[in-house]
Formats: C-alpha cells, structure tokens, sequence
C-alpha cells in the first residue's frame, strides 16, 4: 500500500448520547451528532466539502435508502456531495476511512465524516433479522443463525481451545460497564457484577444478554482536514496515524480457525506500519466488544496479549483504566451502547476526547496515542485506525 | 422481514436438499456451497458437483435463544459448525438431540427437515440438519 | 414378469406422548382403553409428511443400492402433505435425487394412499415402463384435542422401491376391495378429521380388510396356514386382532407386525411399517400377507415371499424395532406446540 500523499488530522468531533431516542428519527439524530462536531471544529457548514456517512440497515430499521443525500439535507449541506458506506458494524470506521482518502488524495480540504443508526423503530425479531444481513444470509442466516449466534459459536471454540472461562467473559462486561459511568453519552450508567451476568437469561449459549452489546439510537460525526492546514482550526488536532481495512470470508464456517479473525491480524499489521509503531506504543483503545468474547479475541490478535491469554489479560485487570493497555475507555459497545452504523465514528470520538485530555473521569492520564478496532459481521470487514496527539514523521 | 421472491429459495432447493457443493478434481478440496472456479488452482482447476455423504463432526455450536424472524417456533434449537468428513463445512441446526448433549467433535450425519415456514399461506422451506450419528 | 421388493425404509420420529399424558388432560380413560395404544409417535416441529418420506426414502435407497436416477415413478401417499396444491413427491424426489426424469404423484386415500401407490408402481414395472418405482406412505396424522383419535394418530413414514430385479421380497399378486363408505373425512379447509364413530368398525374396517383379504386367498389359491406373517392396517390394536381372528389366524403371526401399541396409528404408513418390521426378521421363503385399509374406504391386499436376498439387504438401514426404541417423551403441552394447536402462537 502507498502512503497517502497528504496526512490526515481531525479538528472536531459530535456525538449523540447512545440509547432509546423515542421521539428522535434518524435525521434527528445525525443533524445532533453533525451540528457538534461542526462547533467543536468552531468551522461553518460551508466549509464541508464532503459528506461520508456511514449506516448499515437503514433500509431494513427505518426503510430509508439514500442515507447520503439524507445526511447532507438535515445538516443543511446541499449541495455537497455525499456518501453513504456500509460495512455492517464497521460502516462508519470505514466512512471515515473514505473521508481520509479523499482528504489524502487532495480531492477535498474538509470532510465531514461520521454515522448514525435508529435501530428502536423496529421490534426485537426484526432487528436481529436486520444484523444477520452481517453474516452469510444465504448460508448462515438461512439456518437460524442470528448474530449472538456467531460469536456464541467463536466463544465455545475459544473455551475449548484456550480454556477461557465464563467468569473472563463476565469481566469484560463488568469492566466496560464500570468505565461507561463516567461517560455521559454512554447508554448504561449502571455497574454490574459476577451474579448479574450469570443470571441474565441465554441468547445464544454461552452468551448471556449482559455479553452483549444492547440495541440502540445513536450518531456521531467526525471533521477532518489536511494535517497541513490543522492548526489552522485548533490547538489540538488529533492526528490519523493510520486508516487501515481488511476484508475476510463473509461466512465463519469458511474460516480455518473461528478463535481468530484474520483481518484483525491483517488490518492490524497494516495500521502498525503505517504509523510506524507496535502494540506497545499504544496508550489505550476502543475494542470492538459487539460481544464479550469479541473484545478477548481482538485483544489478542491486535498483539495486546499472547493468542489465548485474551481471558487472562482482562482478569488481571491489564484492560482496565490505570492498566498495561485500557481498553474500551468509553464503556465499549458494550455499555456505552452500539447503534451499529455510527459505532466506528463514536470510538474516534473516544479517542479525540482521551487524546485531548477531556475525557473526565474516565482519562487515561498521559495518552499520546490510541488505537479505534471496529468489525464488520464476524471479521468480513475490519477497520484500524491510529490517533495521535502528535503527528509523527513531518 | 419481507420474503423474498420464489426463485430466491428455489434456486438453492438442489442445494440445501441434498448437501450438494463441488470438488476440484484437481486438488480434490471440496466445497459447500458449489464454486464454479476452484480458489486455489483458478482456471487450471476442475469443478465438479459433489453430493456430501453427510456425515461430519461438530466444529462449534451454540443454542439460539433468541430466534430472528420465522424461527421464533423453534427456540431453543441449536446451531452447529459441521467439519464434512470430505472437508468442508457448514452451517447447520443439529436435531434429535437436547442441547446439554451436544459436544465439540460429537459426530453427526445430515438429515432432511424443514428449515421454516413462510407463514401460513407461503413456502415450506426445506433442507438439510444434523443429528447425532446413530 | 417377478415384481417384488428392492428395498424399503421406515422412519419413525422420535418423540413419543404417553396415552396417559393424553388422558389426564381429558379426565377420561376411554380413548386409551378402546384403542390399546400406549404411546404414539409425534413428529418434531421442523418435520412433516415429505421430511419423513425423505428420510424413509433413503433408507430404502441404502438397502436396494440402485441409482437414484434410476427410480421412474415415485409415489407419495399420505393424508398429511404439507401443500393442498403443490405436490410432496416433487420434494421427495428431488430431496433423493432421482429428478428429472421419473413421474410423480401424490397419492391419498385415507390411510391406505401408500399401499395403493405400491400397486400403481407394480403396474408400471411389470408393463415394462419404468425400471424402479417408489411407493411411500408418509403422515403426520391429525386428532381433534379431545377426540378419541388423539390417542392414536401419530407420525411415522415407510418407503418401498419396487422393481424385478434383485429382489428381496416378491409380491406374488395384489387385490383390492373399494366401496364409497364415508366412515371417516376431512372437508377442504379444516383442520381436523371427522369419524363416524362406530360406524368406523363393522362397515369400513372390517368389511374392506376382511373382503380384500379373502379375495386374495381365493384369487392365490392359498390359505391361512400358508402364511408365516400377517400385517393389517392398524387403527388400534383392537381391530387387526379381531380381523385376525375372524379369519383363523394365530395370534403369533401378527404381533410382528403390529406396533399401534406402541407408535400409534401412522395412517399411510401404519401397515407398511408393520411390513418393515416383519422384513427386519422374515427368513427367505416365508410368506406375508399385507392388508391396507383406507377409510372412504378400500382395502389392497398382497401376497408377498421374502428371497435369499433379504439377510444380507435389511442390516444395510436401520431396523423398525430400534426406531420404535429410541425415544423421547413429551408431556401434553409440547405435543401441544409441536402439533401446532396453540391458536396464535409465535410461527
């Protein structure tokens, strides 16, 4: 891959708080998440140049194609271009990919990327049926298999393979609910223990509902420009160090070994050259915890930890804030919620905020550098992306 | 969730029906489903369609509880990886058996079931499950 | 022309709801003790008539050993096919790979839809127009909740593949008796089958088995003792004993072939069952005798001699008596939602 001709800083970001937005649609919800982040970067909508949003069933949520053009119009930003991406639960990581190519490429000097989704307006069958479109529909879903189904099905084979315990997957849950205290746009405010997940019902054996990352309403929005002409717009641009995507088998059952995702490894890889660093250089990251089991495999294959001691790491509290490596500051999808077209952007905007040192009481103290892990399906699409305080090579 | 046309599910009956995927006669991997280019020998390859004898291996399972639409009847089934004793894998529900009896490696053999039903005036969709080899 | 027997295949489900299950519900005893039936076979959710034939159909397969391709008239008999209009053979066949080039149909006449498929096939294979021709009977049989059927309609499939050679058993001659006798039916549209009541006995049951059955004896020129097993369609296990009975037969050269006992009353497939077990155990040379009985009502009866052939064919699929073995029971409330009675339930 060739390095991009011009480096890539964000100057704003925008974020909806995540949950059950009743009375709020999707429009409602972007135009929020857009307006912020257009006063975070203190810029005027007619700065934009580009609109990249990302959604992932808006179709089958809220029966809306076109979520581009639908984005441009809300935020009063006709007649701008505008592009829907989709890539399941990674759709807005990828947005944001898009938007930095555009911004490399020299294309255009400012972007608005980001995503949104109203997963509530339809019933919870439906929804399930919705996020199975992720998977292999025609061999996978065709079957019964619904998406907790999945990861249920990695999760039995890494017990098997690694010994990793129920209690490590309960941690991971208590651990990322403890950290969405502190965030106040996180879905859950709401501390849960050991017993609390073990006696919340089975969807998907092993995985209980507390695995798993709830329904929601959300959006968040991303402003970004050439690294170039950054401080221009603030003090603190926050740099993209590295936007890097993999692709692997729609289906699980087509991959040799479920314990894994190889485009985790792939895309991890790729991001670490690019920014020119290793997992050590990493100050904390946003996980892609669709599933308590997925933040322990992850973990691993991002090099956190050894292959299998993803279980272990989070038992001796590694992940946690004041840990080696905290992940999933924000409360994670988890519990800070995971409206899955705008959950990519909402960990950038994580990031921002830790890198800039106003994340609270959830700060990771001294963060140069973080790391936002977004998936697609089961590993179909991954996303890497690596933000600095600093900009790295000149 | 809107069903799809008849030739959706018509076009996979052959398919799901009989476990019918492909083998390249000149690397001898087989498929599920059917590929008409083999990945790894591509245009060298030759492709053939391959009936599976059906009988396989657990890779990994779990018990859906939570069912999407059309298969809200059915919970709790469970839902296997299958390791094909040719090769390949599938997905697939495992019946017959009660879900505290299902094990990573339990060998099983594939039988013929309905997958679900449309609704009360639409298709019955078939295919193929597992149970335990007796 | 010989026409006879190349394989068969039975296929039981296996869940099983106690008469007494049945019973407590009802508060009322009857339906058990007129029926003698302690247990019947209930299909899973995710099978019906067609999953069963299928499953049927391959164990026939195994033991004949022919190609697929090769069956030319595949016939599904049942009063259960999961489409008013679409046919099951289609599926049937198309599930066992013998289509494109055979004929199908779907057969009903009450309970005896397979035994009448079996003649249609014999006919095709002794014109010399097809080389093989399957005949199942396959149902899930419905019982109003509460009515006496309840307690004895029950699930279960058997194929036969028929041709002239290679035969383990060949059928020496077929006869039929029909009359338009409206002992027991099913109106387009409802759910539930009605019955006369007994009406169902000496009218239906017992003239049509009895008639088919002496017609054959008198058309074969044999009799009673020339039979080593004898297999009636089984309703209850009242009626076959008493048919037997009435016509001289040992109460020995029945039992093998009479599982209402314990599977219930499988319609279409009620007395091809009951000959698949008698093959599980036939020596070469024993002679059997099969009466069919469907309601409306007609019965086919055949003469049949197994060959050398059928030791060697009959452990290459399971046995009728390990089906009947591996069981699991189920209280009224799952065969409730597995027979699909829970009015406005989750589908």
């Amino acid at each position: 891959m060739n390095s991009p001709r011009r480096d890539v800083a964000i100057i704003g970001v925008g974020i909806t708080k995540y949950g059950e937005h009743w009375n709020q649609g999707l429009k409602h919800l972007i135009t929020e998440a857009g307006v912020r982040a257009i006063k975070d970067a203190r810029i005027s909508g007619s700065d934009i140049e580009l609109i990249v949003g990302g959604s992932m069933s808006s179709g089958m949520f809220v029966g809306q194609e076109h979520t581009g053009a639908l984005f441009a119009d809300y935020m009063g930003l006709n007649p701008k271009p505008a592009i829907r991406t989709e890539a399941a639960c990674a759709s807005s990581s990828v947005a944001l990919r898009v938007g930095c190519m555009a911004i490399a490429s020299g294309m255009h000097d400012c972007v608005a990327v980001g995503g949104a989704e109203k997963m509530t307006d339809v019933y919870g069958s439906q929804a399930t049926t919705a996020l199975a479109g992720a998977m292999d529909r025609d061999n996978e879903a065709y079957f019964g298999l619904t998406f907790p189904g999945v990861y249920a099905m990695m999760a039995k084979r890494h017990m098997h393979q690694y010994g990793t315990t129920r209690e490590q997957l309960s941690l991971v849950a208590i651990k990322n609910h403890d950290n969405a205290m502190h965030n106040p746009c996180a879905q859950y405010h709401r501390k849960i223990g050991l017993e609390d997940v073990l006696k919340s019902p089975l969807v998907a054996d092993p995985l209980r509902l507390l695995d798993c990352s709830p329904i929601a309403d959300g959006a968040a929005c991303i402003i970004i420009v050439p690294a170039d002409q950054a401080k221009k717009y603030t003090d603190t641009p926050i740099y993209i160090r590295a936007s890097a995507q993999s692709s692997d088998t729609l289906g699980l059952y087509m991959r040799k070994d479920i314990t894994t995702i190889s485009a985790n490894i792939h895309a991890a890889r790729l991001a670490f050259q690019m920014a020119n660093m290793k997992p050590a250089d990493i100050d904390l990251a946003e996980v892609h915890d669709c599933f308590t089991i997925n933040e322990i495999i992850s973990c691993e294959d991002l090099g956190f930890c050894k292959k299998g001691a993803g279980g272990k790491t989070v038992e001796e509290g590694e992940t946690q804030i004041g840990g080696r490596i905290p992940v999933n500051t924000s409360g994670g999808l988890k519990a800070k919620g995971h409206p899955v077209g705008a959950t990519g952007a909402g960990q950038i905007v994580e990031l921002v905020e830790q890198l800039r040192g106003d994340a609270g009481k959830r700060q990771v103290s001294g963060a140069e550098t973080g790391l936002a892990h977004n998936v697609g399906g089961s590993g179909s699409t991954v996303a890497i992306h690596i933000l600095s305080r600093n900009r790295g090579r000149a | 969730m809107e069903e799809k046309a008849v030739s959706f599910y018509w076009r996979g009956f052959k398919e799901r029906y009989g476990l019918v995927g492909s083998k390249c006669e000149l690397c001898s991997r087989h498929f599920f489903p059917g590929r008409v280019i083999c990945p790894e020998c591509r245009r060298k390859g030759k492709m053939h369609e391959h009936r599976f004898s059906g009988k396989g291996k657990v890779y990994s399972y779990t018990v859906i509880r939570t069912p999407p639409t059309g298969f809200e009847i059915y919970i709790p089934y469970v839902v296997a990886i299958v390791d094909l004793e040719e090769g390949a894998r599938v997905v697939s529900q495992l019946v017959d058996v009660k879900p505290e009896e299902v094990s990573i490696g339990m060998p099983v053999e594939a039988c013929f079931r309905k997958i679900r039903e449309q609704n009360q005036s639409g298709l019955v969709l078939y295919g193929f499950k597992f149970r335990p080899l007796k | 022309m010989a026409v006879g027997i190349v394989g068969y295949g039975a296929y039981i489900p296996r869940w099983r709801i106690k008469s007494s299950s049945i019973a407590e519900v009802w508060g009322s005893d009857q339906g058990r003790t007129n029926s003698l039936v302690d247990e019947k076979a209930v299909s899973s959710l995710d099978e019906d008539a067609a999953t069963m034939a299928v499953e049927a159909g391959k164990s026939a397969l195994l033991r004949a050993g022919i190609n697929p391709k090769d069956i030319g008239a595949l016939y599904v008999g049942s009063e259960s096919h999961p489409y008013v209009v679409k046919s099951t053979s289609s599926i049937v066949a198309e599930a066992l790979d013998a289509t494109p080039d055979l004929t199908a149909a779907d057969l009903e006449f009450a309970c005896k839809a397979g035994t009448a498929g079996m003649q249609m096939a014999m006919g095709l294979i002794e014109s010399g127009r097809i080389k093989y021709g399957m005949a199942i009977g396959s149902d899930t049989a419905q019982g109003r909740p509460g009515d006496e059927l309840e307690y004895t309609a029950a699930s279960g499939a058997a194929s036969y593949i028929l041709g002239s050679r290679g035969l383990i058993a060949k059928i020496n001659d077929t006869c039929s008796y029909t009359t338009d006798t409206p002992d027991f039916w099913r109106r387009e549209g409802e759910e539930f089958p009605r019955h006369g009541g007994r009406f169902t006995g000496e009218p239906a049951y017992f003239t049509h088995v009895l008639a088919a059955t002496r017609a054959l004896l008198e058309k074969t020129g044999t009799t009673v003792e020339d039979y080593d097993y004898f297999v009636f369609h089984q309703p209850n296990a009242k009626f076959p004993l008493k048919a037997a009975k009435t016509l001289g037969i040992p109460a020995g050269k029945i039992m093998q072939g009479l599982l209402v006992s314990q599977i219930g009353n499988t319609y279409s497939a009620a007395s091809l069952l009951g000959l698949a077990a008698v093959l599980d155990v036939a020596r070469p040379g024993e002679n059997i005798l099969l009466t069919s009985f469907g309601s409306g009502a007609g019965s086919d009866s055949f003469s049949i001699t197994a060959t050398d052939l059928i030791t060697k064919k009959r452990r290459l699929a399971p046995f009728v008596k390990n089906m009947i073995a591996v069981k699991e029971y189920i209280g009224y409330a799952h065969y409730i939602k597995f027979r699909r009675k829970l009015k406005g339930a989750m589908r």
